[in-house]
């Protein structure tokens, strides 16, 4: 006699069978807009390196590949930009004008944010909003006021009035991006270090800033990315070559007239990319590792 | 010595009174449990003596002084919040340390403390883990090291237990039972579960509606409840009412409770009751008082009833039944009882019986 198993149900073949059939699918129909993405964003990377490598009689034919490299590989574009002309100064420029702009936004931005969402005064509400607002004022109709502001506290035609403009334009988001990051943060911790015998510029650095770190290190990246790549102020408050900055001196430098100098304007466009790049590259660990640390209950 | 005394405290919220005139006197080492439901103001006068919030009006002093003006950190108070409230981004060590970081302590006696309160909760284990590494229990017990490690004055509570499976609940009720045996520190403890006030309490505070109901220990607000409010909120499963006459009964007195159904007042009850003859009143009576007829005793009056609803507990069953509509239950051995639909006899201990005026809502 046979043992009757009651309840044993078999596997659900159909069922399964169909779920790997739309998951198969989904990942085909991923992969195609994935390679598309890939393909749209990295094509003029990818050629301005080539164009980059090769040589100025390359460049000129207009018969030759634009994708791939025919006559050699060279670097002369790469030597001709560092050692003739000012790329270097403008690296240097950009450089200082980007670290002190974003230290400067990063700390009115950070105290503005924690005010505002922490401490409960009259008009916070009317404050936060305001700097938003500031935000969508579109920064071409700000230059012409501005040019005036530089001008009369003597700045015009140095790269520090970047380091005065710049931060007009970052502070705004990144006080917004932080006031949602900190608001985020549960009140008992607040509480919990108020309890301790923390003071609030203590509950600022010791839990707020270490708690809302992907929020700072969001804000952090756009500013950077504002600051270092910002070319309408620049090109309209700075003239003298040993003070403009990467977007507008090597655009300048390097175009003469109708004359192009493309291998080394690739070249120079690529050097320009490389720090933006290395940030991001370093500072994404980080934004990805405080995103799935920060447990904020407990 | 570390009291704490609340006088004529009040907190309003715009034009919301959260807190209506509350006077406390706490004293050194009692542990006392404000209970009520939501929004009764338990939490709102434990933030108030935190200095979380400031009171709208009346005196706050610990240990004798006027705190009313004082910041949390000077008060000498330590809390323990319902969602734990750990710094997520610090250690263990870290987050019970940081009090005493903050206030410069040496190193070595900030070990010592740590792994002092880390030993008594046992969790000297878990030390170089983060938040998210531990469980509900874990943390609700390095959120107590944090409290014990500043060695305060005042211990406060804000429904620490909320949070935890039922389960997890019981066992830490123990834990916090046991640490306050060891810690001989005066406690402020908020819930809203009657159950682990009743367990915990050297006294229960009861509030409702931003007003203390009754100040007494558990047996007293137990047995002998001053307001309808306090006599359904205390037990599990909660009191019952049923409206009834107070009739004349030849000498004595009796309750009506249906046409069919009345009980003779206990004799012992008489002089209390007699002044309220012929009014409408509420009888009310706990569940355990209402029970399977057991033991032949004079003050157990039996009556039959059709059983509605029938929950096994375990050790016990809970029944219920209707009397003209009003739903009332009884606890009952498990093998006495019959099915839902089915007839019993039940019998009803009158000497823990409460009547309550239905005008005033105290209890007679």
């Amino acid at each position: 006699m046979t043992a009757t198993t009651i309840g044993a149900v078999g596997p659900r073949r159909g069922f399964r069978g169909s779920l790997t059939r739309n998951r198969r699918w989904a990942l085909i129909l991923s992969y195609v807009f994935l390679i598309m993405f890939a393909v749209f964003f990295l094509a003029p990377p990818y050629y301005m390196i080539v164009t980059s490598l090769k040589t100025n009689v390359e460049v000129a034919h207009l018969s030759s590949n634009p994708w791939f490299i025919a006559d050699g590989v060279t670097l002369e574009h790469y030597l001709d930009l560092i050692t003739k002309t000012l790329f270097p100064t403008f690296f240097k420029n950009t450089i200082i004008v980007t670290l002190c702009s974003v230290a400067i936004t990063m700390v009115v931005s950070i105290l503005a944010a924690f005010s505002l969402a922490r401490m409960r005064f009259w008009g916070s509400g009317v404050f936060a909003t305001g700097i938003f607002l500031t935000y969508l004022i579109p920064e071409s109709l700000l230059f012409i006021p501005l040019f005036q502001i530089v001008r009369s506290i003597g700045l015009l035609d140095s790269y520090w009035s970047m380091v005065l403009v710049f931060p007009m334009l970052t502070v705004p988001f990144c006080t917004w991006i932080m006031i949602g990051y900190f608001s985020s943060i549960p009140k008992e911790l607040d509480e919990a270090a108020l309890i301790d015998g923390a003071g609030y510029l203590q509950l600022l650095w010791k839990i707020f800033i270490p708690v809302a770190l992907p929020g700072i290190i969001a804000a952090t990246i756009f500013a950077f990315t504002v600051s270092w790549s910002d070319f309408i102020y620049p090109m309209a408050f700075l003239y003298s070559g040993d003070q403009q900055v990467l977007t507008v001196g090597t655009v300048t430098s390097l175009i003469r007239g109708d004359v192009y100098e493309w291998g080394m304007l690739m070249a120079g466009a690529l050097l320009a990319a490389a720090p933006p790049l290395v940030v991001y590259a370093f500072l994404m660990d980080y934004y990805i590792a405080g995103l799935t640390s920060g447990a904020t209950k407990g | 010595m570390a009291d704490v005394a609340l006088r004529n405290i009040v907190k309003r919220f715009d034009e919301v009174e959260a807190v209506r005139g509350i006077d406390l006197h706490i004293p050194d080492k009692e542990f006392v449990v404000l209970v009520g439901p939501s929004g009764c103001g338990k939490s709102t006068t434990l933030r108030m003596i935190a200095g979380l919030e400031e009171a709208s009006d009346g005196e706050i002093y610990i240990d004798g002084a006027l705190v009313n003006d004082v910041p949390p950190k000077d008060r000498d108070i330590a809390m323990v919040f319902q969602n734990y409230a750990l710094y997520p981004h610090m250690t263990v060590f870290e987050n019970m340390s940081f009090g005493l970081r903050l206030r410069r302590a040496p190193r070595a006696q900030i070990r010592e403390r740590v792994e002092h309160a880390a030993r008594i909760l046992d969790i000297m284990d878990l030390l170089d883990r983060r938040p998210k590494q531990l469980s509900g229990g874990q943390r609700q017990r390095v959120a107590m090291g944090r409290a014990i490690v500043r060695n305060p004055k005042v211990f406060l509570f804000d429904e620490p237990l909320s949070n935890l499976d039922a389960k997890l609940r019981v066992q830490m009720r123990t834990e916090i039972k046991r640490v306050h045996q060891k810690v001989r520190t005066t406690t402020v403890y908020v819930t809203h579960d009657q159950v682990e006030a009743m367990t915990l309490a050297d006294r229960v505070v009861v509030m409702n509606s931003g007003r203390i109901e009754q100040i007494g220990t558990p047996q007293e607000l137990y047995h002998t409840p001053r307001t309808r409010f306090v006599a359904g909120f205390i037990g599990s499963p909660a009191m019952n009412f049923v409206p009834c006459r107070l009739e004349h009964n030849g000498s004595g007195l009796a309750v009506r409770l249906t046409d069919t159904l009345s009980f003779s007042v206990p004799a012992s009850r008489s002089a209390r009751y007699q002044p309220h003859a012929g009014k409408a009143l509420l009888f009310g009576l706990r569940p355990e008082h209402i029970t399977d007829p057991r033991y032949e005793r004079s003050e157990l009056r039996p009556f039959s009833v059709t059983l509605d609803v029938v929950e096994p507990m375990g050790m016990e069953t809970v029944v219920y039944f209707k009397l003209d509509g009003i739903e009332v239950c009884g606890r009952v051995e498990p093998s006495s009882v019959s099915a839902a639909g089915q007839p019993m006899r039940l019998s009803a201990d009158l000497n823990q019986m409460h009547l309550i005026d239905p005008q005033t809502d105290l209890v007679l």
